[in-house]
């Protein structure tokens, strides 16, 4: 696979979905290139983890296709997960599926997950935070092309959820993939996104995070009251992913 | 050596509990303990039907409870709980069954030997049919291990690595329908599901990980197997239900080890 910028990793055209009668999603055209991290929000319900599982292959659409690069791998960290208790299950074992790794490539994914080496510890005992970054790790340690995060810092605090956004941002650059992620945070999501989607069965609009924020469609949904917040945390994206950027990103965040 | 009943019923135990004890690590992981049972309870007509075609009971049972596991699966979310869906199902299948072998008139059999096991009765023919089937089960549980792991703590991170969870489901419900046929000659219809959950059970407080656990399950199970043996031939008791009194013993021990150990662990 050629690392460049402007590789095509998946591509919706006119997809529909559908839950039973009712129509979740209807003509998404949605395309992720290698290197950006797109940001995809909307109220509840309307239909962003439903989007995002249609393109792991968990839901098939009624209408439309998606594209994806052949070969194309993908590390996918769910909202939550549920481990039944009468499975016993350590961190170490679960970085293990489906694919085996050497315990130095575990230890690896747990450092860019922001993890010590716990391997030894049952999953069951793990904190909230721990517990999603070791999904993360998952999720890294086979070295995605394509990164999807579904809410993946709910139940984490504010800083915790912020330093989860900044660990991606770092693993963007250092795997050099794609991020698709569904956030409610906006604040922080606008300022560590490429581009956002404002998705309401539909995309709504999308584009730069100053360009969506300030769009008729996305006040209409959120409001106009997240402008502060984000003046506060926005971040200089200027840069146009020349992943040797050195992150001298302006953070004029309040604390 | 095999024309000894005793050696027959220990091998012919043994089979049953090593492929079993697994397989029955996902019945209890995966919530389908109900449908193990409801598997089993329906192999009662495949062994009518066998008898009335005087076809072979392990043909017989296989192809009903695999029938049964199959229509479960695929009739599950359309409007039924699974509860329910087998609860209709095991049960008329079983009462379907219990007609059925009380029509065929022109053979005389002994129920009992089917609902409880006879497993001193298991011919050198038996034998190899168990352990054919156990190493299938075996083999079939080795090789999509990995997949059926990942696909039992969730499908959709199965999904997003290309593992079918439908066709991993589709494993698990054949190794079922296997070790259902092969068991009603040991321990019988109505007690496989206790030489699934049982040792699998026991086996959980002592395992860190799923392998060990059903290395663990295994090892109690054979030792159930073999333990029931010998006191029901001491005892003169019925041998299947004896092996899963012993199981039931060892999951009491291993629930009070758990329970004084646990805490002195986390002090």
């Amino acid at each position: 696979m050629p690392e460049m910028c402007c590789v095509t990793l998946i591509e919706t055209h006119n997809l529909d979905i559908r839950h039973g009668a009712n129509t979740v999603l209807t003509g998404v055209n949605l395309a992720l290139e290698r290197g950006e991290i797109v940001t995809i929000v909307g109220p509840n319900g309307s239909g962003k983890s439903t989007l995002l599982r249609a393109l792991i292959g968990a839901i098939k659409p009624a209408r439309g296709s998606i594209k994806q690069l052949p070969g194309l791998r993908i590390g996918y960290v769910p909202q939550k997960l549920h481990i039944d208790p009468t499975l016993p299950m350590t961190v170490r074992r679960f970085l293990g599926l489906p694919g085996r790794h050497a315990d130095t490539d575990l230890h690896t994914a747990l450092e860019q997950a922001g993890l010590p080496d716990l391997q030894d510890r049952q999953m069951a005992d793990l904190s909230g935070g721990q517990f999603q970054r070791v999904l993360l790790a998952r999720a890294l340690i086979e070295k995605p092309d394509l990164l999807i995060l579904d809410e993946a810092t709910q139940g984490l605090d504010q800083p915790g959820s912020a330093a989860f956004y900044r660990r991606i941002e770092e693993v963007r650059s250092e795997l050099h993939c794609a991020v698709l992620m569904v956030s409610h945070e906006l604040h922080v999501v606008m300022s560590a996104s490429d581009r956002v989607i404002c998705l309401n069965g539909h995309i709504c609009c999308e584009g730069k995070p100053d360009v969506v924020a300030s769009a008729p469609e996305y006040r209409a949904i959120f409001g106009s009251g997240t402008q502060g917040a984000l003046a506060l945390y926005r971040h200089d994206h200027d840069h146009h992913h020349d992943h040797e950027c050195d992150h001298d990103h302006s953070h004029e965040a309040a604390q | 050596m095999l024309d000894d009943f005793l050696i027959r019923a220990a091998l012919a135990g043994l089979g049953v509990a090593l492929a079993a004890a697994p397989l029955g690590c996902f019945v209890v992981w995966r919530r389908m303990a109900y449908f193990g049972d409801a598997t089993a309870h329906a192999s009662i007509l495949g062994v009518a039907l066998a008898l009335g075609f005087s076809m072979s009971i392990f043909a017989g049972a296989l192809t009903v409870a695999l029938i049964m596991a199959t229509t479960v699966s695929t009739l599950t979310g359309r409007g039924y709980a699974m509860d329910t869906l087998l609860g209709v199902m095991a049960h008329s299948a079983l009462a379907f069954g219990l007609v059925a072998v009380s029509l065929l008139t022109n053979v005389r059999i002994d129920l009992m030997a089917y609902l409880f096991g006879d497993i001193l009765a298991v011919a050198k023919i038996d034998l190899l049919i168990i352990w054919g089937g156990a190493a299938l089960v075996l083999t079939l549980l080795v090789w999509r291990w990995q997949a059926l792991l990942t696909t039992t703590i969730s499908t959709d991170l199965a999904y997003a690595s290309g593992i079918d969870p439908k066709r991993e489901q589709l494993v698990l419900t054949l190794a079922l329908a296997l070790v259902v046929a092969v068991a009603i000659k040991v321990v019988g219809v109505l007690l496989i599901a206790a030489m699934l959950i049982i040792p699998a059970a026991a086996a959980r407080p002592l395992s860190a990980t799923p392998e060990r656990m059903a290395a663990i399950a295994s090892l109690i199970a054979a030792a159930a197997a073999l333990g029931g043996l010998q006191i029901s031939f001491t005892l003169d008791t019925p041998t299947g239900p004896t092996i899963v009194c012993v199981a039931a013993t060892l999951f009491a021990l291993s629930s009070l080890i758990s329970a004084v150990v646990r805490p002195a662990q986390r002090s």
